[in-house]
């Protein structure tokens, strides 16, 4: 047993010399127009030595370290607790969300400029996590291509507004309904399909999505993407400092106020608040409804869903249709607060942090989700002096994550209806 | 009100079901028995839409419903369960019924948002069937409790009373007493009389228990190897030189 594990160990420290050397030790550099090769500092190596050390003396005396670990008292106080009555779960956790809102209410009042356009980009992200929530949370299908209905709903608006001029109040709802639109369209063929195909099938239709707005350049602009997208107004009231557009009114002379540039960015964020209000609404209320549990039941056990009359096909088209609905929303949302959009922003990257957003939260928990999509927007804006290193700290805290817990933040404990009992 | 026609079923070369005919009256308890692997869930999934028959005709109230889909055929009023118990394991109990009632129930999203009268009183009244099913299987204590958490006679049970909400004409039972002791295999057998008697629904039953299917069925179909090996009344079927051979032993 003490050979396996030592000859473990020396397997595994010289991974880590193979792994690291390369990559820490040695460094280009360019001498004129010249690349070279150079080594590191010693220290590095030494560093790198001590390193692989460190790994051969874990793997070495892995079970007894593990076993002192074990003998830890445990850290979480509440691990032992008995689950909290549902009532009083559900009291616990409106009472929760209404003081994140009144809380999210006065936070760009008190706060800079900067954290307020962060705050709204959080918002953005809260309402996409929310909706993919509904697909993979609530009706288990998943989904690596949702990113293509948010861009949906960003490119709605921005080619409305440059070929109609359309207004920011009159494109919400036109690219939240073409985006769900497209989400039934996708969905209608793919939905037979079932877990590891179905994610493949999606992640092909979000990739098509991209590479469609950037070739079609005359219609995109391509790569180029589309500028001037318009603020919202608050009736017809604009928040620049001159009035681009005839029969407007500017904010500022209205209140008689002085011009500042804050005021654009908190109306937005306000915005993107009342919009993440009721997307978190609608869908709590969903879940209640007759809908919710055929999306709960179908993923339960599709076979005996089907036996009892639930049409398959309606049911995740439904789910599908809402999720891809609300990432048009914050499409929206978006096009507006940048002014600018381009495919850049639609990459399979963003499709893959709503969806680590969702797992890290609790796959069908609204609270988890929201708390989840603040930490994933804000921690890598935190950790900006590691820049290099944001994308290492994000990868190795999901892994963290999921060692240890991997049912999410707030796993899903979702409210049963009570039958109460009758004469 | 049943009538399957020379039903056959062939996945690749094997010919799972070969020409079984049966019919079922109306307020009947058919049962079809027959050594392991003779194919009567297949017949089974046939008649429930999950298969479509490779040959035959299956006629319910008198049209065809052959390869229907799933969803349809349950829709018709023609309802299973399943051999191995198919619950929503992390709903609780009672929201296992109202699932079950889906078509029932008022799916316009609109109205659920703004919680119309018209959707508040259709789910009142899936609420209250739930609860007269719950009380009729003997598990409305139990209705908020996850149904994963039920014992396994109790989740048989509430497996009964999840198609019962949904009004069925025929009810189709795979096994049902499957794995319970013979207090509730006794229990079930009231169950089922009962579901005909009062409720006026007609039973195919696929079962094991043979003094469970003597004692309910009016008819009995065997099926060996996936073909029809006879048909009649218990009396009949026990007295049956085939039958004995093939599948009860001789004594």
């Amino acid at each position: 047993m003490a050979a396996n594990n030592l000859r473990h160990a020396l397997f595994c420290a010289v991974v880590t010399l193979i792994i690291s050397i390369p990559i820490l030790g040695l460094n280009l550099e360019a001498e004129g127009i010249n690349i070279i090769l150079t080594g590191a500092k010693t220290s590095t190596y030494i560093a790198i030595v001590l390193a692989a050390i460190a790994v051969f003396v874990f793997q070495a005396y892995r079970d007894s370290i593990m076993g002192l670990l074990g003998k830890l008292p445990n850290l979480n106080p509440l691990a032992d607790k008995e689950p909290m009555e549902q009532s009083k779960r559900a009291k616990l956790e409106s009472w929760i969300l209404t003081g994140i809102i009144v809380l999210a209410l006065f936070w760009p009042f008190v706060v800079s400029r900067g954290s307020v356009d962060l705050a709204t980009l959080v918002l953005i992200y809260v309402m996409l996590a929310l909706g993919l929530n509904v697909v993979v949370g609530l009706a288990g299908l998943l989904d690596l291509g949702y990113v293509a209905f948010y861009a949906v709903g960003a490119y709605t608006f921005a080619l409305l507004s440059q070929y109609t001029g359309i207004s920011f109040w009159m494109a919400l709802p036109i690219g939240a309904l073409l985006a769900g639109l497209t989400g039934m369209t996708l969905g209608f063929p793919v939905l037979r399909l079932r877990g590891d195909y179905l994610a493949i099938v999606t992640l092909g239709f979000g990739e098509i999505i991209r590479i469609l707005l950037n070739n079609w350049t005359t219609l995109t602009g391509g790569p180029n993407g589309i500028g001037g997208i318009p603020e919202p107004t608050l009736f017809g009231m604009e928040f620049g400092r001159r009035v681009k557009e005839e029969g407007n009114t500017s904010f500022h002379e209205t209140f008689g106020i002085a011009y500042s540039g804050e005021h654009k960015v908190i109306f937005l964020y306000l915005i993107a608040l009342v919009l993440a209000v009721i997307t978190a609404l609608i869908i709590r209320r969903f879940m209640r409804m007759p809908v919710g549990r055929a999306w709960e039941a179908l993923r339960e056990d599709e076979i005996a869903a089907r036996s009892l009359g639930l049409s398959r096909t309606a049911v995740k088209l439904s789910a599908f249709t809402i999720g891809a609905f609300f990432a048009g929303f914050a499409g929206t949302v978006f096009a507006s607060k940048q002014g600018f959009i381009s495919p850049e922003s639609f990459v399979f990257l963003e499709s893959a942090i709503i969806l680590a957003i969702v797992v890290l939260g609790g796959m069908g928990s609204q609270l988890g989700v929201i708390l989840a999509a603040i930490a994933v927007t804000i921690l890598p804006e935190l950790a900006r002096e590691f820049s290099e290193y944001r994308m290492l700290i994000f990868g190795a805290a999901m892994v963290l994550m999921m060692v240890w817990r991997p049912q999410g933040l707030l796993p899903m404990r979702r409210i049963h209806i009570t039958l109460n009992k009758q004469e | 009100m049943l009538e399957v026609q020379n039903l056959s079923m062939r996945f690749g070369g094997l010919l799972a079901v070969d020409g079984v005919s049966l019919d079922v009256q109306e307020r009947e308890i058919v049962s079809i028995i027959g050594p392991n692997g003779a194919g009567k869930t297949t017949v089974f999934n046939c008649m429930s839409g999950f298969y479509k028959p490779s040959g035959g005709k299956i006629l319910f109230e008198g049209k065809e419903v052959q390869g229907t889909p799933d969803y349809k055929i349950s829709r018709l009023g023609m309802v299973r369960t399943f051999q191995h118990v198919r619950l929503f394991t992390k709903m609780s109990v009672a929201e296992n019924l109202l699932v079950a009632q889906h078509r029932h129930l008022n799916t316009n999203m609109l109205a659920g948002l703004l919680g119309t009268p018209n959707y508040k009183k259709r789910e009142q009244k899936a609420l209250d069937r739930a609860a007269y099913w719950l009380e009729r299987v003997g598990l409305l204590d139990l209705a908020n409790r996850e149904a994963g958490n039920l014992a396994y006679g109790q989740q048989r049970r509430l497996e009964i009373a999840r198609c019962m909400v949904t009004e069925p004409k025929l009810l189709m039972l795979d096994e049902p007493a499957a794995g319970l002791n013979p207090a509730e295999t006794k229990e079930l057998n009231q169950l089922i009389v009962s579901l005909k008697e009062d409720y006026n629904v007609s039973v195919v039953l696929i079962e094991h228990d043979m003094s469970l299917v003597m004692d309910i069925s009016d008819r009995i179909n065997v099926i060996n190897q996936g073909r029809p090996l006879a048909s009649g009344t218990p009396e009949e079927i026990r007295q049956n030189d085939d039958v004995i051979k093939a599948y009860l032993g001789e004594a």
